[in-house]
């Protein structure tokens, strides 16, 4: 199933990395004001996404099991 | 057959020994007899306490004795003694009374030249990796800052494995622990161990690794120290921690691994951020992003409002300028006006269409015609046209 995750999906290190480099640029002297609102509309967007992700109500645990056919399977664990 | 009574057992009064009779009795004759001597043996177990005091077992293939080694003498030791090392020491024997038991007094220990069996697999097994490079600092990478996968290589129901996940859940609950059983311990463990860590590469989106199990004796860290379990924990494609749960013994996954953690409690709070933090960084960023742009556009404001005055200093300007020069054409128009003239007793003849009568033949006898004076008009008629 996580097979199929796809790839592209920015991760949350890619959001909140991302977050940083848009308030640096917003903070300097030299950017233009049609600029400056766009680094912020993205910004907006990655601190949604960011705080989205850290909400998450518990951490999931998942156990890892590799068939006789050597496919490997995902099934949530219970400790 | 019956065997000679030495004892009365129906007069025992004389005869009955109490329990310190008897053990400051063997004390004595422990100790007349013994001498120093030197001792060649494996250390199997050593513990090294607050009071300065050090207590170990000694052993060989077929038995062991217990030593101390009271503090004036363990202070003078020029190695670190662990369990695995094979040693000499001079000692004597001794008897602890008030135990009733055996005990050999340790006074000096040297390295032996022939390490312990396992000390020397040890050994080997590091010389390989390290000559392979895979002990380098420089191979160590840097762990994640914000892992969501973590991949955790364990027994399935040790306290290693609930220790990662009770402090994974209370401080970064966003992540996904994808668990690996391996046995840890006993034979068959570096099979286990090495094999749960290539399949660990083959887990999509994993972001981070952890090996470990709980504390134990020594020998029972023998998988995480074989030869195939730390080249497999070498290949392992993301940044891996290693937390053999014993604060004293560096196993030597924990020299391969991209770092090394105490317990596997340890472990899990090096793997992952407090969410908690990681919040209130968010927040800040959030602060700083509204008040970079809020700084912007105030910028912005002004800089408008430095324009607009600008330019209406500039349009007053202009305005001035054009008004001096208005002042000065009125001024130059006034002087050629043909008023000025009419002032100095000229007159204008002019006809009802306004038209200036310049010469005698636009006078015709009849013509009505006004003449212009400096104060005003006057009708006029040609009466006769002079020849």
């Amino acid at each position: 199933m996580s097979k199929r995750k796809v790839v592209s999906e920015p991760t949350l290190a890619d959001d909140l990395a991302r977050l940083e480099t848009l308030v640096r640029q917003l903070e300097q002297d030299d950017v233009e004001l049609d600029e400056a609102l766009a680094l912020f509309e993205e910004g907006v967007k990655h601190l949604r996404a960011a705080r989205e992700r850290l909400t998450a109500a518990e951490a999931r645990v998942q156990q890892v099991l590799e068939q006789a056919d050597g496919e490997l399977s995902i099934s949530d664990f219970n400790a | 057959m019956t065997l000679p009574l030495t004892f009365e057992p129906a007069t025992p009064a004389d005869d009955v020994y109490t329990v310190s009779d008897i053990t400051a009795e063997v004390g004595r004759a422990i100790q007349r007899s013994a001498r120093s001597l030197w001792v060649r043996a494996e250390i199997s177990e050593y513990k090294a306490y607050s009071s300065g005091h050090h207590y170990f077992t000694l052993r060989d293939a077929r038995s062991q004795m217990r030593c101390v080694m009271w503090k004036h003498d363990a202070r003078r030791l020029t190695l670190r003694p662990e369990a695995g090392m094979e040693v000499f020491v001079l000692g004597r024997a001794s008897y602890w009374e008030e135990k009733g038991e055996f005990r050999f007094t340790v006074t000096a220990m040297l390295p032996s030249a022939d390490l312990g069996a396992a000390h020397r697999e040890l050994e080997r097994v590091r010389a390989l990796l390290k000559a392979d490079g895979l002990l380098a600092p420089e191979r160590k990478r840097p762990l994640p800052r914000f892992p969501e996968t973590i991949a955790v290589v364990t027994s399935t129901d040790g306290a290693a494995l609930r220790d990662i996940i009770t402090v994974t859940r209370r401080r970064w609950p966003c992540a996904r622990l994808l668990v690996v059983g391996a046995k840890v311990q006993g034979d068959g463990a570096p099979a286990t161990l090495a094999r749960a860590l290539k399949l660990v590469n083959r887990l999509p989106g994993v972001d981070l690794c952890i090996i470990g199990r709980g504390g134990g004796a020594r020998d029972d860290l023998a998988g995480f120290n074989s030869e195939l379990v730390c080249r497999a924990l070498a290949e392992v494609r993301v940044p891996t921690i290693s937390a053999v749960g014993h604060e004293t013994d560096v196993s030597l996954s924990d020299l391969v691994a991209d770092h090394r953690a105490a317990t596997p409690s340890a472990a899990a709070e090096a793997a992952v951020p407090d969410c908690q933090e990681v919040m209130r960084g968010l927040r800040d960023l959030a602060v700083r992003l509204s008040h970079g742009l809020r700084r912007r556009t105030s910028l912005a404001e002004e800089r408008l409002a430095r324009c607009s005055d600008r330019s209406r200093m500039a349009l007053e300007q202009l305005l001035e300028r054009r008004q001096h020069q208005l002042e000065r054409l009125a001024a130059q128009l006034d002087a050629l006006s043909p008023l000025r003239v009419l002032e100095r007793g000229y007159a204008v003849a002019q006809d009802g269409n306004d038209r200036v009568l310049r010469g005698v033949e636009d006078f015709r006898a009849g013509l009505a015609f006004r003449l212009r004076l400096a104060d005003g008009r006057v009708s006029a008629r040609v009466e006769q046209e002079e020849t």
